[in-house]
């Protein structure tokens, strides 16, 4: 067995896999408050990204460091993002409140086709280099023999932003009122919560965590294009499935599985199947538990 | 006066929040090979004016569209009337058959070969139709057994050298087979898991026909399949693929034939009940499994024939033609069409198939103004274009003065 090779797959499925938890919270959040896969969230983190290099490049130009760069590209992306969340739910979504299940899907699915060729339209088709910004610690360029010192601020920023997000949905009042819509819309209409007002906060924070993983990743990967969203989209939105959808921790662990699996399965079995085995462990597991690892089963009374 | 004030200032606001929201991606433009940017002032202007106008055209459908649906019934409009009319429906069915009949003969081969692919997305849409529309089962995977028809006729044609005629039904069996396949493990799962771990049977087909060189020649794909023959007849290029439109259209028809009986028999009545509510459909004495296995089986079927008659037609496959967005398609075309209604799933399988073809001038923009018209659409007819009005008894007055024995007619609509 060998440890440094089996170390790099481990770091590479964790830095993979927080990217992916980050983006499926955006997915599970939605999910839970309306019952939506919200097909144009991948396209929401591919805009974060696109904002983020550009603010890059602009601020670059201007000569500022790359810590105060990388602090500004991740806000003006984060605000970007936010705000076509924002957009997109009153343009697409809002309208279909009342609607089957199925019209606010395919209206998702058009937005998200809309969005792609907006963005490859007004920009490139091509893929553009993303520079390095993320700013690496000097104590972790010693042990970069070991670990990718990239994947470790990733990891870290990804769990800070969890841990902040949990406390946020506990804590404080707009958390309760998500929750409280999430369970029952009627019921916390009448108990006085703004069940519009919610659902427009709970796609800005969606849309918000997509835009740092777009700014991650994208540094991560090292370039992007106007496609990335579409299939980071279905590997969040499996993560999300996998976890149990509608729960939050449960993204976070979908996704690091979901980075995991797909990493040894490149690096012990073969690199053509990378996306098989994320299918075929997600069919596995909801066999077993049909509601996701986290996810309740809720019993149906009648 | 006032609320002239108050929409005015509504418009502002949309077009200055347009404005911000643009402002990166239409005014900045990124030069990465130089790593600068440029400004294209001029777009926010457009943008601005564009947001301010339309911004009252859309409040005021929005608003039409709320009024109307608390108000009228559908079953009034035009469209309905002409439908359900028993001697002018006949006569539009009629002139849409003969106008079908003769299209080759009107058109070029060019545009009777886009009307045979937008004819095969027309039996790819009623089959998923089977899946979602009646049985209520999501499918994102559903171009998986459109594949298996496919790639079944390309491999068996080359392995064994069969022809198409004797490939057509064995490739219905093959889909229905994998449509069983699919669906055995997953039974338990419901709504959007469901849709989930088909659509990831739909990716792990298309990478497995991509990577496994050996039998499918991996993304480069199979070429040369042999185009359907006519008793034995040589065909050149142009009047085979004028067969194949007549093909498409007698499967067409079978398809709704097939669909139209299905859906008034108890195995259609055990889907509609199942995609109501599982509980109460187990409690009526429907068995849930069988119902499941057999609209999937039903609804792979129809994609195994339509992707024979793909092959045929193009006589090249390879896993680029089977992607997740070919998925999308089908499921926007049952969706936009309004689920379960037939004549709605035709006419928004020739709007999806033909939109972008005729959009070609447009070239850059069509998938812009696709994606735009899929939203609108679902934003102002959310049930679909021709809403489906069936699976539910309408109970018809008695008229004054028929004799009274059967007062009330029940009709299964």
């Amino acid at each position: 067995m060998d440890w440094s090779y089996f170390l790099d797959l481990f770091m590479s499925g964790l830095t993979k896999g927080s990217i992916y938890a980050l983006i499926a919270l955006g997915y599970t959040m939605v999910y839970g408050i309306i019952q939506l896969i919200n097909f144009a969230h991948g396209e929401i983190y591919m805009i974060g990204a696109f904002v983020a290099l550009i603010t890059a490049t602009i601020l670059t130009s201007m000569g500022l460091n790359l810590f105060a760069v990388f602090i500004l590209a991740i806000l003006v992306a984060v605000i970007y993002s936010s705000a076509y969340g924002f957009t997109v739910e009153k343009i697409a979504y809002k309208p279909l409140r009342h609607a089957s299940r199925l019209s606010p899907l395919i209206s998702a699915i058009g937005m998200s086709i809309f969005l792609q060729n907006y963005v490859m339209l007004s920009q490139t088709a091509d893929f553009v280099p993303f520079p390095e910004i993320i700013p690496v610690p000097k104590f972790l360029e010693k042990v970069s023999d070991y670990v990718d010192p990239v994947g470790v601020v990733i990891i870290v920023v990804t769990v800070v932003v969890m841990i902040a997000l949990s406390l946020f949905v506990k804590k404080t009042k707009i958390g309760k009122a998500m929750r409280a819509t999430a369970q029952n819309k009627t019921m916390a209409m009448l108990c006085g919560v703004d069940v519009d007002n919610t659902i427009s906060v709970t796609f800005v924070i969606g849309s918000a965590l997509a835009a740092i993983g777009g700014v991650l990743i994208g540094a991560y990967v090292g370039q992007i294009n106007f496609y990335i969203g579409f299939i980071a989209g279905l590997k969040a939105f499996t993560a999300a499935v996998l976890g149990g959808i509608g729960s939050i921790p449960g993204a976070a662990l979908g996704g690091v599985v979901l980075g995991l699996t797909e990493s040894f399965g490149t690096g012990y079995v073969s690199s053509d199947y990378e996306d098989v085995f994320a299918f075929v462990i997600l069919v596995l597991i909801l066999i077993f538990r049909p509601a996701g690892i986290l996810g309740k089963s809720n019993t149906e009374k009648v | 006066m006032e609320r002239l004030v108050e929409e005015v200032k509504k418009s502002l606001i949309t077009a200055a929040w347009f404005v911000f929201l643009t402002f990166p991606m239409i005014v900045v433009k990124l030069h990465s090979a130089e790593n600068r940017v440029s400004y294209r002032w001029i777009n926010a202007l457009y943008v601005a004016i564009g947001a301010f106008f339309i911004s009252f055209i859309w409040r005021y459908l929005l608003e039409r569209r709320d009024k109307k649906s608390s108000s009228d019934n559908v079953e009034d409009s035009l469209v309905y009337k002409v439908l359900n009319h028993p001697v002018y429906s006949k006569i539009l069915y009629g002139a849409v058959f003969v106008f079908v009949l003769i299209f080759p003969l009107l058109f070029s081969t060019y545009q009777t070969n886009i009307m045979t692919t937008a004819l095969i997305y027309v039996v790819l849409a009623l089959g998923l139709n089977i899946v979602v529309g009646l049985a209520g089962l999501l499918d994102l995977g559903y171009v998986a057994f459109y594949a298996v028809g496919a790639y079944g006729y390309a491999l068996l044609s080359k392995y064994f050298g069969l022809g198409f005629w004797a490939v057509l039904p064995m490739a219905g069996i093959l889909a229905a087979i994998a449509g069983i396949i699919l669906v055995f493990p997953i039974l338990r799962l419901k709504g959007d898991y469901l849709a989930i771990v088909t659509l990831g049977f739909g990716e792990i087909i298309r990478i497995f026909l991509e990577n496994w060189d050996g039998l499918t020649n991996g993304p480069s794909g199979i070429s040369g399949i042999p185009r359907p023959s006519f008793f034995g007849m040589e065909m050149k290029v142009d009047q085979s693929l004028i067969f194949i439109y007549y093909i498409t259209v007698a499967l067409v028809i079978f398809t709704i034939f097939v669909v139209n009986r299905l859906q008034v028999s108890r195995l259609g009545r055990a889907w509609l009940a199942l995609k109501e509510d599982e509980i109460a459909c187990q409690s009526m004495g429907i068995d849930r499994v069988r119902a499941k296995l057999t609209a999937f089986a039903l609804g792979a079927t129809w994609a195994g024939f339509a992707g024979v008659i793909f092959a045929a037609k193009t006589t090249f496959v390879n896993p680029a033609s089977f992607t997740f967005f070919e998925s999308v398609i089908i499921l926007a075309i049952v969706v936009l069409g309004g689920m379960g209604s037939i004549v709605g799933v035709i006419i928004a399988a020739l709007m999806m198939i033909l939109l972008p073809e005729y959009l070609r001038a447009f070239s850059d923009y069509r998938m812009l103004i696709f994606g735009l018209a899929m939203v609108l659409v679902m934003v102002f007819k959310p049930e679909g274009l021709i809403p489906f009005r069936g699976g539910r008894l309408v109970y018809k007055k008695r008229e004054p003065g028929k004799d009274g024995s059967s007062n009330e007619k029940r009709a299964y609509s």
